[in-house]
């Protein structure tokens, strides 16, 4: 079980690693294709490098509903304890 | 009478042997086709082609550059540089998926034109992992004595294939040959090769149509390719990356012993995907032929390796990782002795 901190710092992170923004900026209320330049493809692997590093699986079909940060952080969390729609 | 009563016995091919790539090959057909060109057909623009595969610009075959005609030439090119006559070659094998025709295979023809008598020649159908698929096999032809020189090519005119309305497609793919000569060798220059194919996912890259239907349906539309893209993306920068791992290990390699790591050239963003996931040190040089060859689907691994060498970005006896994934959904993968 990883913290919503935890689960925030390694989107930041994957973010940064993928998509060039600074993790400071990859705040919460963040649109990963408005705010962060984050396109499709990048979401793609942001979405494989989460998996990895937190153990979740993220299908497409949920991806694509990922708006902003926090809507990932929020999924990722729910689906740690199975509480995910 | 019996028919046990000969006394000859059943004699295998020598081998086994180590066998290596003796020399490359490459055509890039003469018309350089931009994305300004492309982008208007399909509402789009040179910068999103740009930014979506990396690719900027690509050729296109004309009339006079046949599947069989670019063939010929990479092959010829090949068997020149790996110094082996036509009538040292056992076998030609053709990878492809534009060779319009049912029958005969596209590697009969190939062999005629340059000369190769007395050889087998058949073709390999695996898509944009055909070469690497026909390397596997011509190094265990080699290897198990059954051939002492196989011409291995892969090449396409993906432009046939293509509906050029489609706008997630019709920009990606380019024409072109590449070819190998495989031979034996007195070290081990080919590795083991990783391979495999998931029918399951079939509809991922696929035709839009089987040819039956054009029969049956004059009127239907050419039965061109289609593809899923951000699918293909995630198999390809995922999956992909774990094969690559496996194979350096089955080869006994790890990431720095590499001379340069030369993927199928499907999109640049797939290509720098899997370079970050596998941690590659910056002295493995990447083959990114893809930005003015576009996809050429079998033909790409031997272009992108006939570029790094002809650049001089990579020196012969240098190890390349090479790893072929597309249509089926099928890979394989294999590290080589660069030649």
């Amino acid at each position: 079980m990883h913290t919503t901190d935890e689960i925030l710092a390694a989107v930041a992170e994957a973010v940064h690693e993928i998509a060039g923004p600074d993790v400071h900026e990859v705040r919460p209320d963040k649109s990963f294709a408005d705010d962060l330049d984050v396109d499709s493809l990048a979401m793609v692997e942001i979405t494989l490098a989460l998996e990895e590093r937190l153990g979740v699986a993220i299908p497409d079909s949920e991806a694509k509903n990922l708006v902003t940060v926090g809507d990932a952080v929020e999924w990722i969390g729910a689906a740690q304890t199975g509480a995910a729609a | 009478m019996s028919s046990s009563t000969g006394t000859g016995r059943l004699r295998s091919a020598p081998g086994p042997r180590h066998t290596r790539i003796l020399g490359v090959g490459a055509y890039r057909p003469v018309r350089v086709v931009t994305n300004d060109e492309i982008a208007p057909r399909i509402g789009s623009s040179d910068e999103w082609i740009v930014s979506r595969s990396g690719i900027r610009t690509r050729h296109w075959a004309g009339p006079d550059e046949t599947l069989a005609d670019m063939s010929a030439i990479a092959g010829g090119k090949a068997l020149a540089e790996a110094g082996v006559a036509p009538d040292g070659i056992g076998c030609v094998l053709l990878a492809t998926s534009t060779h319009f025709r049912q029958l005969p295979a596209g590697a009969t023809e190939i062999a005629d034109r340059i000369g190769i008598r007395g050889a087998a020649a058949l073709d390999v159908s695996a898509a944009c992992a055909g070469f690497t698929h026909a390397l596997a096999l011509a190094s265990d032809m080699v290897r198990a004595g059954t051939v002492d020189h196989v011409l291995v090519i892969g090449a396409e005119r993906m432009s046939d294939l293509l509906d050029h309305d489609d706008r997630s497609t019709a920009f990606l793919f380019g024409d072109g040959a590449g070819a190998v000569v495989v031979g034996p060798s007195d070290t081990p220059g080919i590795g083991p090769v990783v391979w495999g194919a998931d029918g399951s996912r079939a509809d991922v890259i696929t035709q839009s149509a089987d040819w039956r239907r054009l029969r049956h349906d004059p009127g239907h539309r050419f039965p061109a390719l289609t593809m899923q893209g951000p699918t293909v993306f995630r198999w390809a920068s995922g999956t992909m990356a774990e094969v690559a791992a496996e194979t350096l290990e089955r080869s006994g390699l790890t990431a720095g012993d590499l001379t340069a790591l030369i993927p199928h050239q499907a999109n640049l963003r797939i290509t720098d995907a899997l370079v970050r996931t596998l941690k590659l040190p910056d002295t493995v040089a990447v083959a990114r032929d893809v930005v003015d060859t576009g996809n050429t689907s079998a033909a790409s691994i031997p272009l992108a390796m006939e570029r790094l060498l002809g650049d001089g970005r990579v020196t012969s006896g240098g190890l390349a990782l090479l790893i072929g994934f597309g249509a089926g959904l099928s890979y394989a993968a294999q590290v080589v002795t660069l030649p």
